[in-house]
């Protein structure tokens, strides 16, 4: 029943999406020239194509965005992993989580970003520093959501598993761990975009690669085309990760209801 | 009549109290003793807060007693037990595993081969006419299926004592008579040993061996009622026994109902 209210919106609904994508293309090829907004403040979309080939040829366009991706997936998959185990260990042992909470909290209140410059003082112009922010912003979203999510696991399910003689390691992996996926997996889609954020800002503070980099170095020619390619491409690049996580997510969830009526983002 | 021959659930002398934050403690059931012999259907009832399913939480080992004993087939509970299996109101079905999967989920933490495992899911499956749908998922079916995938899970591990606390009391009045059904007949034909909690006198009635009525906190033992009626396996056929109403009657006076509904009401006057 759902699936068919599904693809009816799809047939009402895509004429006029795709119609506001060639309205806001047009704005943006002829509204600033037509509101006498210069080329250098918002260039119009055929100059931005235009340095996107330039860059691709001239300025390794694909090299920097690699550096980026590259530095986007280690952030977020370390930062993932880090936080999916300590929301494990802290969620299974109150004791662990009472000593913790307290900096926890703290290390969470502090805008991860501001760290960039210090890791970069640490480790230089190298890639580890943007990793690092990355896996720090990454981090608490993850690690929340499933302390969360093993603090709020049906105690008679346990007591069900217990019943059986369940062993501590049959109780995490038949009951815990499954129980904890669909807030974990709330927590990465919100982790892929926020890793693309924590690595531009290392890419911004220091180095002399990733997109981060390329924007700053269009910003210092003031080459608004170039500034506006790297915002294009580090949007697609989040886009992606998003994505990704979504994939992944149908794949794992697919028994919940809402899955599989509902296919939308 | 089922001959009471082996002790299979006993309890003897069994204390609980509970720790409350800043109140001392709570005594939830007080010298309780009884017995459940093979293959007898025993049912609990008594005013909510009496400790019933404290009861069954030492009787099935979650719960260590804080004086006194339980014991299954004659051996002192401490931890869990293989001979034990409880189910609740809750029917605690994993929404991430497919009926079959669900219903295997006992022998699977007991270890027993998969074939084995897919044997049993199989026929309890058959059984309750669940076949066709052992490969969907929880949420795709209706309450009355999922209590009975819940009931094939608890069977599913063999156990020589059931434990059920108020199994069917979250679902609707005609699923639950054909669950009572069921159950009926599924005790009977495997001649299982169980302790029912429930709060429906007919349910207590139409179901069991015996019904023992416990008092208000501190929860103890005040009355023991043998059903002596045929057809333990039909609830249908008891339902239309006229006795039924004068055992029902019988446990209602002993339940003080009507006392306890005048005191509640007075309650209320007073606040
Ligand atoms: N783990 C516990 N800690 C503290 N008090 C409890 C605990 N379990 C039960 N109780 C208390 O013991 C009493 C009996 O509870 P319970 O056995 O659930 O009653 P029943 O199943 O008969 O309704 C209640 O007053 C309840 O609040
Ligand atoms: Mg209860």
């Amino acid at each position: 029943m759902s699936g068919h209210t599904r693809v009816s919106q799809v047939r009402r609904g895509a004429p006029a999406s795709l119609a506001l994508l060639a309205a806001f293309f047009a704005a943006w090829q002829w509204g600033p020239s037509l509101f006498g907004i210069p080329s250098f403040i918002v260039p119009p979309l055929t100059m931005v194509a235009r340095e996107f080939v330039h860059a691709w040829q001239f300025d390794h366009l694909l090299f920097h965005t690699g550096v980026t991706v590259a530095e986007v997936l280690v952030g977020f998959a370390l930062g993932s992993l880090f936080g999916a185990f300590v929301g494990y260990l802290l969620g299974m042992s109150p004791t662990a989580e009472f000593v913790l909470s307290p900096y926890l909290l703290a290390l969470q209140i502090a805008p991860k970003v501001a760290f960039a410059p210090l890791f970069i003082l640490w480790m230089g112009f190298t890639v580890y520093p943007k990793i690092l922010v990355a896996v720090l912003i990454v981090f608490f979203p993850v690690m929340v959501n499933v302390l969360t999510a093993i603090r709020g696991v049906d105690p008679d399910l346990i007591n069900l598993a217990r019943s059986f003689k369940a062993t501590r390691a049959q109780i995490f992996w038949l009951i815990e761990f499954p129980t904890s996926m669909p807030p974990m997996f709330a927590g990465l889609r919100i982790g892929s975009t926020l890793a693309v954020v924590g690595v531009v800002v290392g890419e911004l503070v220091g180095g002399n690669t990733g997109l981060g980099y390329l924007l700053t170095f269009g910003e210092g020619q003031a080459n608004t085309p170039m500034v506006f390619v790297s915002i294009v491409m580090l949007t697609l690049v989040g886009g992606v990760a998003y994505l990704g996580v979504i994939l992944v997510e149908r794949r794992v969830l697919h028994y919940l209801p809402a899955r599989s009526a509902n296919r939308g983002l | 009549m089922v001959e009471l021959s082996v002790v299979r659930l006993e309890y003897s002398n069994v204390t609980m109290r509970f720790a409350q934050s800043g109140r001392g403690t709570l005594t939830a059931v007080r010298d309780v003793s009884f017995a459940v012999h093979d293959g007898e259907v025993v049912s609990l009832i008594g005013p909510s807060g009496c400790g019933k399913s404290t009861l069954l939480n030492i009787g099935s080992g979650l719960t260590a007693p804080s004086a006194g004993i339980a014991l299954v087939d004659g051996e002192r509970v401490e931890g869990a037990n293989a001979h034990v299996a409880f189910m609740l109101q809750k029917d605690l079905l994993l929404p991430w595993r497919t009926v079959a999967e669900n219903v295997m989920l006992g022998v699977e933490i007991q270890r027993l081969p998969l074939a084995e495992r897919k044997k049993r899911a199989e026929k309890l499956l058959a059984s309750f006419n669940l076949a066709e749908f052992s490969a969907h998922y929880p949420h795709q079916l209706s309450g009355g299926m999922r209590q009975r995938i819940a009931l094939a899970r608890t069977l599913a591990v063999d156990p020589h004592v059931l434990l059920l606390d108020e199994p069917f009391s979250a679902v609707d009045a005609q699923t639950r008579m054909v669950l009572q059904r069921d159950l009926a007949q599924t005790l009977s034909k495997a001649r299982k040993t169980a302790l029912l909690i429930t709060h429906d006198l007919l349910e207590a009635v139409t179901l069991s061996d015996r019904v023992l009525v416990m008092s208000a906190r501190p929860g103890t033992i005040i009355d023991e009622i043998a059903i002596d009626l045929p057809h333990r396996d039909d609830p249908f056929a008891r339902r239309h026994d006229p006795k039924v109403n004068d055992y029902a009657a019988r446990l209602m006076d002993r339940l003080e109902i009507s006392r306890v509904a005048i005191e509640s009401q007075a309650a209320e006057g007073a606040a």
